[in-house]
């Protein structure tokens, strides 16, 4: 069946590669599994409920009013920065066009030479020198670029992202160059609100079965027991997490670093980023420049929607394309679809008279299917002798 | 072959693009963001070395500008997390200042500098910052296969 061409305006989040969900039309960016993620939610919003239903009352009168006021600041600053890290890009590095793939290719090409037939050629690397220390910069045959020092591919979200941290289920979203500081301060104030709320809850509890037993309380605020639970596992885990972190922070290390072992050991290159300081170290993580998002993902972007040709049915699609030409221009119609229509704004009416000398022109340079060069073809990660050996491995 | 244009809009309409040079990172002073001066050979013909060298030394400067840790970037951090960063709802960065700036200072080269040599800059940021991507348009009337064998030989120099 014959189709025509109709262009239309999206938002480039549309269009994005990857496993990202996009919410609010490009405005929040997560990863696809997000049921940690609410299950995270959930149990804050759940245990300071609790905590403000059953402990405050009592506290408030018999001890100070300020402490359900500063649990009420706490846990708003627990969720600003737990939504932040979860809604914000991590800093995504988005992938090469085909031009520049095909660039960094012929560039391999000519730095590998010749490679005699039935041998692997070698694997992809670019040695840098940062700071008189050699990095190695690996290939990603997923976005086609090399990848700059520090960034790693998520295979969960399946992009490059930068100053890659790692991936966490519980803010349903990678932590990047752009979110760390998010991550640490929430992870900071989770411990300190949950160290908070078990505190007082312990001394609501002692107070009250001072007056009342310990029974009796427990069955006048059952809340307290749920909270006691929770907080009582969350501590364990949120403030170890936190004193990694804080230790990861001071020496200006990542996650992902620190697994694999970069900077370990006599025989590796020390950690050319660390400045040797350690509240210089943490100062640039965490008081350093907000790095902005190189995705743009709320851009505008043409996209070419074929729209089938039956009689002389209207098309209901596209909202800015006129009606659809009838049958005596199916012959048309059908040489459109061959030949791409050059200035993307025109509607297919108005390219009729262009259809002749479309023929000659060559096709137009756009971004979403520019026409391939005579190139070498794009290398799979078997023909490279690292890849294979390492297949079985995580990015 | 000297390949006049006046402008941006006679650029894009009565040229066709030929080839795109890529200049890469430099990160020998880690991560920061900075671009390799080295001059690449396809553009030997096209531009004046010295040109293309103030270019990316001006928009490294931009970039060191916007990345500067100190005093205020300090007190922009400080502040930012004293509002739990809801301040940046209504308030820009200094390196989205300084990114606009860079898009003024690329907007500019292109009119005065690289037009009339039939060269086009692409704004990193749209490459993901990764990249300078300079489009090398070819004259439609004349026969355009030099630019596209000279780039052959170049990669095969290298």
């Amino acid at each position: 069946m014959s189709a025509v061409m109709i262009t239309r305006k999206v938002r480039k989040w549309e269009k994005l590669p990857g496993k990202n969900t996009f919410c609010c039309d490009g405005r929040v960016m997560m990863a696809r599994q997000k049921g940690v993620f609410y299950l995270t939610l959930f149990l804050i919003v759940g245990t300071c409920s609790l905590f403000f239903a059953f402990e405050c009352p009592y506290l408030a009168v018999h001890l100070s009013p300020t402490i359900p006021v500063f649990a009420i600041v706490l846990f708003l600053f627990v969720l600003a920065m737990l939504l932040r890290t979860s809604f914000s890009d991590p800093g995504v590095l988005p992938r090469a066009l085909q031009e520049e793939a095909t660039f960094i290719e012929m560039e391999i090409e000519a730095a590998n030479g010749n490679v005699p037939a039935g041998q692997r050629p070698p694997p992809r690397i670019r040695n840098v020198q940062i700071n008189n220390q050699i990095v190695k910069l690996k290939y990603c045959y997923t976005c086609k670029i090399f990848r700059p020092p520090r960034a790693s591919h998520c295979s969960i979200c399946d992009n490059c992202v930068d100053r890659f941290d790692h991936h966490c289920p519980w803010v349903g979203n990678c932590v990047g160059k752009r979110n760390y500081r998010y991550f640490y301060l929430f992870t900071l104030s989770l411990s300190l609100l949950t160290i908070y709320i078990f505190t007082f809850d312990i001394v609501h509890v002692v107070m009250r079965s001072v007056d009342n037993g310990f029974l009796n309380t427990l069955k006048e605020t059952p809340g307290t027991v749920l909270e006691v639970l929770v907080c009582f596992f969350t501590l364990w885990s949120v403030v170890g997490l936190t004193g990694f972190h804080t230790y990861l922070l001071s020496l200006n290390q990542t996650t992902n670093e620190d697994i694999k072992g970069s900077w370990s050991g006599k025989n590796r290159v020390q950690n050319p980023y660390s400045h040797k300081n350690i509240i210089k170290n943490c100062c640039e993580v965490l008081c350093g420049p907000t790095y902005p998002s190189v995705l743009d993902r709320r851009g505008l972007t043409q996209e070419d929607l074929p729209v089938p040709v039956a009689s002389a049915a209207p098309s209901s699609s596209s909202s800015s394309s006129s009606p659809v030409p009838q049958t005596t221009h199916a012959v048309l119609c059908l040489q459109k679809t061959k030949a791409p229509l050059i200035p993307n704004k025109r509607t297919p009416d108005d390219a009729k008279p262009s259809i002749a000398a479309s023929a000659q022109k060559s096709p137009s340079p756009k971004e979403e299917n520019p026409p391939a060069p005579k190139a070498p073809p794009l290398a799979s990660p078997e023909m490279d002798v690292e890849t294979s050996i390492n297949k079985d491995k995580t990015h | 072959m000297a390949t006049e244009f006046h402008n941006l809009q006679e650029l894009r309409h009565s040229a066709s693009l030929a080839n795109k040079v890529f200049v890469q990172r430099d990160y020998s002073e880690g991560t920061t963001c900075k671009f390799q001066t080295k001059f690449p050979s396809e553009l030997e013909s096209r531009i004046e070395r010295t040109l293309f060298e103030d270019t990316v030394k001006t928009l490294n400067n931009y970039y060191a500008e916007a990345e500067k840790i100190g005093g205020q970037s300090y007190l922009e951090g400080c502040l930012a997390c004293a509002t739990a960063y809801l301040i940046f709802l209504c308030m820009e960065t200094r390196y989205e200042k300084v990114l606009k700036k860079i898009a003024k200072y690329i907007q500019e080269q292109n009119e005065k500098v690289y037009a009339p040599r039939g060269l086009l800059i692409t704004d990193p940021i749209e490459r993901g910052m990764r990249v300078i991507e300079i489009s090398i348009y070819e004259d439609r009337g004349s026969s355009g296969s030099s630019s596209g064998s000279s780039s052959v030989s170049g990669s095969t120099a290298r």
